[in-house]
């Protein structure tokens, strides 16, 4: 397997990257200019007011690197974009399969299923290590029951509905997984835009850079990210990464908001409240500390459940858009979703 | 005869001949994926890759040569060309490719260089008899025979070729161990993953027992 690139993140305000030789010239407002070959790097990602020469944007384009431009708080604004990847008769197949309704059903099913199936391994790894509570064990009950559902299922609403449901119940059961006794990680619930509670706000910051991972993959392989089937299409939304990422947010995102938590490696003091909005974000050191240990989760190894290979955990992404491209292509008789040991 | 839309690179004539997975996911699904062999293949080719001419001896050396042939449907690039002079103004054109590693037994390198030749003929109106693949290691020229079992292969290899660009439908994958663990598409071929719904239909209900 192709080896995990490191992501470049920028968050230094004022900085602007060029294009040197081979090399990213980084240019602050204050400091020595710093240069970073661009082997070895799959992507870069910037926060806030970061500048880039259009040169650099066409060697990136040209060279693969996916290249994004979030609001410091890590909302969505850009990316940059060359030319159309892969095979358009792969496009053409993921365009006419999401037409079809029992092919897209089965898909949905799929999808939902790995979610389910990892949200369920985090409860139940949770239960190993620190015993069951009411609302794990409740939960994991669900969850399993839903789980042995799917499977038969081929319609959409069907599997839209079992995954509201289930991400209900999860969350209801997800203070139980913060073992940290701190009403600033005090957790009743999802929101967003913008994350109203220290748990709510590394959920959706991790989101965000998992958007990024996937769609830069599926787009890698050829697919258009904006075809989605447990997604219905609209406009400006990423709706296949979407359903990608609900298998993997367990895996990714939510592990990692807790064991940052549990570990006290992000304290209350982390964390700034806006007076007006209510709106919680990570104190600038304290992102960065964040944003380092997202990129060091990626780094851990595993073994890819389907192919069997051993791997970085940051290419399963990159794996399971290989996997859904084939299958869409007719090459594999299903999609294998990655189920979390 | 085949339409100039229709052509296709005469690179995937050794990949057919190599496996026709290979080429289908290389020219069909444009895949590519780097490693050692074709990592020293790139580098042996940056100065055949320049272009150019040059003449000793009675011999002109032409490098990075057009080619395109209608009674096989493909262009490309031709390594080199080299011009043997025979008498007054009357050069014989002989092809070489390039090649890293060693001789191979299997047909691909010739049937390449064989596709070549049928080029050039059809370019020049000429016959040519033979051509050479140059290995890196050692440095060695092999002569090669444009025979007619030869030249059948290469025919019936560039339509098989087109027809499988023409359906866009991979070859299934097919695990040979002489090929397949030096491939460089190994990981995204994965010509021994097994069927997908059953594995996940086993795994969901096993673990949820």
């Amino acid at each position: 397997m192709k080896p995990l690139q490191n992501i470049l993140y920028i968050t230094k305000p004022g900085a602007y990257l060029s294009k040197e030789r081979e090399t990213i010239r980084i240019r602050l407002e204050e400091g020595p200019d710093m240069k970073i070959p661009i082997h070895g790097i799959s992507g870069i990602v910037c926060f806030g007011t970061v500048g880039m020469s259009p040169w650099l944007m066409g060697f990136c384009a040209e060279r693969n690197v996916a290249v994004t431009f979030l609001t410091d708080t890590g909302r969505f604004l850009a990316k940059v974009h060359g030319p159309l990847h892969g095979n358009v008769l792969l496009r053409r197949a993921q365009y006419r399969a999401a037409d079809i309704a029992d092919k897209s059903g089965t898909l949905a099913a799929a999808f939902v299923a790995g979610k389910l199936y990892n949200c369920r391994q985090a409860l139940l790894r949770c239960i190993r290590d620190h015993g069951e509570t009411p609302a794990l064990r409740e939960t994991e009950k669900l969850l399993s029951d839903r789980i042995r559902k799917l499977t038969s299922i081929e319609d959409c609403d069907t599997a839209r509905g079992m995954e509201g449901d289930a991400a209900r119940s999860y969350f209801s059961a997800f203070p139980d997984l913060i073992r940290k006794d701190d009403p600033a990680f005090a957790f009743s619930g999802r929101n967003r835009r913008p994350p109203k509670d220290a748990v709510n706000a590394l959920l959706s910051l991790f989101y965000t850079l998992l958007v990024h991972d996937v769609r830069s993959a599926l787009e890698t392989v050829g697919l258009d990210s904006a075809v989605g089937f447990l997604h219905k299409d609209r406009p400006g939304r990423p709706s296949l990464a979407l359903d990608m990422m609900e298998e993997l947010r367990p895996v990714f995102c939510d592990r990692l908001t807790v064991s940052l938590i549990n570990r006290e490696q992000v304290r209350a003091s982390d964390f700034l409240t806006n007076p007006d909005s209510g709106a919680v974000t990570l104190e600038d050191e304290a992102r960065k500390r964040v944003l380092a240990a997202w990129q060091k989760m990626k780094q851990e190894t595993l073994t890819h459940p389907f192919t069997d290979e051993k791997i970085a955990k940051g290419l399963i992404p990159f794996i399971q858009a290989r996997l859904l491209a084939r299958h869409l292509r007719g090459d594999l008789d299903g999609y294998p979703p990655f189920l979390w040991r | 005869m085949y339409p100039e839309a229709d052509f296709l690179p005469v690179s995937g004539m050794q990949h057919m001949i190599y496996c026709p997975r290979q080429c289908g996911l290389i020219h069909v699904d444009r895949e590519w994926e780097e490693n050692r062999f074709t990592a020293e293949g790139r580098v042996l080719h940056e100065r055949v890759d320049k272009g150019g001419e040059q003449e000793k001896s009675g011999v002109r050396l032409c490098y990075a040569m057009p080619l395109k042939s209608l009674s096989l449907g493909l262009f490309g690039v031709a390594d080199c060309v080299e011009f043997h002079k025979i008498e007054k103004e009357i050069w014989q054109p002989v092809p070489v490719e390039y090649k890293r590693g060693k001789p191979k037994l299997i047909e691909a390198d010739r049937v390449q260089l064989c596709a070549q030749a049928i080029c050039l003929e059809e370019m020049l109106h000429t016959e040519i008899r033979e051509g050479f693949l140059f290995y890196a290691s050692p440095r060695r020229r092999e002569t090669v025979p444009f025979d007619a079992a030869l030249r059948e292969l290469t025919r019936q290899t560039a339509m098989e070729y087109h027809a499988m660009m023409e359906s866009g439908v991979l070859p299934k994958a097919r695990y040979r161990k002489d090929r397949c663990d030096r491939c460089s598409l190994f990981d995204i071929c994965q010509p021994k993953a097994k069927s997908a719904k059953l594995w996940l239909q086993k795994r969901l209900s096993e673990d949820l027992t």
